[in-house]
């Protein structure tokens, strides 16, 4: 580099540099650029076809009929519901729970019985201190489904409506009666 | 970047010859088609390759969504073909692959035929790709019936019937293909496992027999 502006002084005049491509170093391009083109070409339908499960939109799930509003009391209770799942080619109508009781204001709520620290299901009292109990590793809530112990975070929250007497049940999502 | 990576591995390792002895090696004026375009038809076996690396590559991601069951067999390849991104084109790559490999690999025996290149000191590389050949076919056979559609279903049929020609063991190979008495659901895990396990097992290990010849002994000389 040096070289060249000494020669660029000596000279006066700017002297043109021109970086020559080798015909191997040309040729080796070619050859790389056409081979990776083809082997895109190849291997980009296969991972969109691998990864198409995670660009599908998620589905906001339906209302589902699940109890009469009169059977709900302030003490929870489990109550069964079946949803409509499309499982790729398998379609099913898998039964869910879940825990519904009746706030101190008289307003309905409905948890899901999955235990926020690893998945096990969880019940109501079992050890008689009016609290969520999971079997597997001893996690407990309060009725409205704060975490006590164990669980990293409350238990989730349906989303609830009541009509014409039936109480329905919508999308699953983070509690939102109690903060963690 | 690549390069400061490859040269830290290579200090390491040394892979620079590894390489070498694979990728550098002169390609003989007769079987460069830039020097004599009727080469090309040398070029039939690096595309049965190439053909065949797509044929794994495509099978490998059809799996993915493919269960060789006999209720969801069906179902499984009609959701992939018509609900999936570019299930079309991934399955129809394995598809008209599974067709184009034959006829590529036809292509390349009759060039070697043709060539001579099967004459001695090469005999057993010949022999060594008539197995790939059988392998091939067997590959074919066993992928056709997976769909489970009446096409696979009786095309596997027939292809039983014939099996079952055989003397004295025709009924032995009928059974062990079939895994039971009727085309049913052990055929299809059958036919699934020897596609997807066994045979690719058995062409590798014959391709790279076929491949370590032709570098050892080199391709043959001009007519």
């Amino acid at each position: 580099m040096s070289e060249i502006n000494n020669q660029e002084e000596q000279h006066g005049e700017r002297k043109v540099t021109r970086r020559e491509m080798s015909r191997r170093q040309f040729l080796s391009y070619t050859l790389g650029g056409s081979g990776a083109f083809m082997f895109a070409g190849m291997i980009v339908p296969m991972l969109r076809f691998a990864v198409d499960p995670v660009l599908q939109p998620k589905k906001a799930s339906d209302w589902v009929k699940v109890a009469d509003a009169s059977q709900i009391t302030s003490e929870p209770k489990a109550f069964s519901f079946k949803v409509h799942q499309v499982d790729g080619w398998y379609e099913s109508d898998p039964e869910l729970t879940a825990w519904i009781a009746k706030d101190d204001n008289g307003n309905i709520f409905a948890l899901s019985p999955i235990c926020k620290h690893l998945g096990c299901t969880i019940n109501w009292n079992t050890e008689h201190n009016n609290q969520y109990v999971c079997p597997c590793h001893g996690a407990h809530y309060t009725k409205e489904g704060k975490n006590l112990v164990v669980a990293p975070a409350p238990l989730d929250q349906y989303d609830v409506k009541v009509e014409n007497g039936f109480v329905y049940l919508g999308q699953l999502h983070p509690n939102t009666i109690v903060k963690s | 970047m690549f390069k400061s990576m490859y040269n830290w591995i290579d200090e390491r390792l040394d892979i620079t010859p590894m390489w070498r002895d694979v990728a550098d090696h002169e390609v003989p004026e007769h079987v460069n088609p830039a020097h004599h375009f009727s080469a090309f038809v040398y070029c039939f076996g690096g595309l049965t390759f190439f053909i065949t690396v797509i044929q794994i590559l495509s099978g490998m991601f059809l799996t993915m969504y493919y269960v060789p069951d006999i209720i969801n067999a069906y179902a499984s390849v009609d959701y992939l073909q018509h609900k999936v991104a570019f299930g079309v084109i991934v399955r129809g790559m394995h598809h008209w692959g599974a067709s184009l490999v034959i006829v590529m690999m036809l292509l390349h025996t009759l060039r070697v035929f043709f060539t001579g290149s099967y004459k001695a000191p090469r005999e057993m590389n010949w022999v060594v790709g008539m197995l790939i050949f059988f392998v091939m076919l067997g590959l074919g056979f066993t992928g056709y019936l997976l769909p489970w559609d009446n096409k696979a279903y009786f095309a596997t049929k027939v292809g039983i019937q014939i099996a079952a020609s055989v003397p004295f063991l025709g009924d032995y190979i009928k059974t062990f293909l079939q895994g039971g008495d009727v085309v049913g659901a052990t055929t299809l895990t059958r036919f699934f496992a020897l596609h997807v396990f066994f045979l690719p097992a058995v062409l590798l290990a014959l391709l790279a027999g076929h491949f370590f010849m032709i570098r050892k002994q080199g391709i043959s000389g001009p007519l």
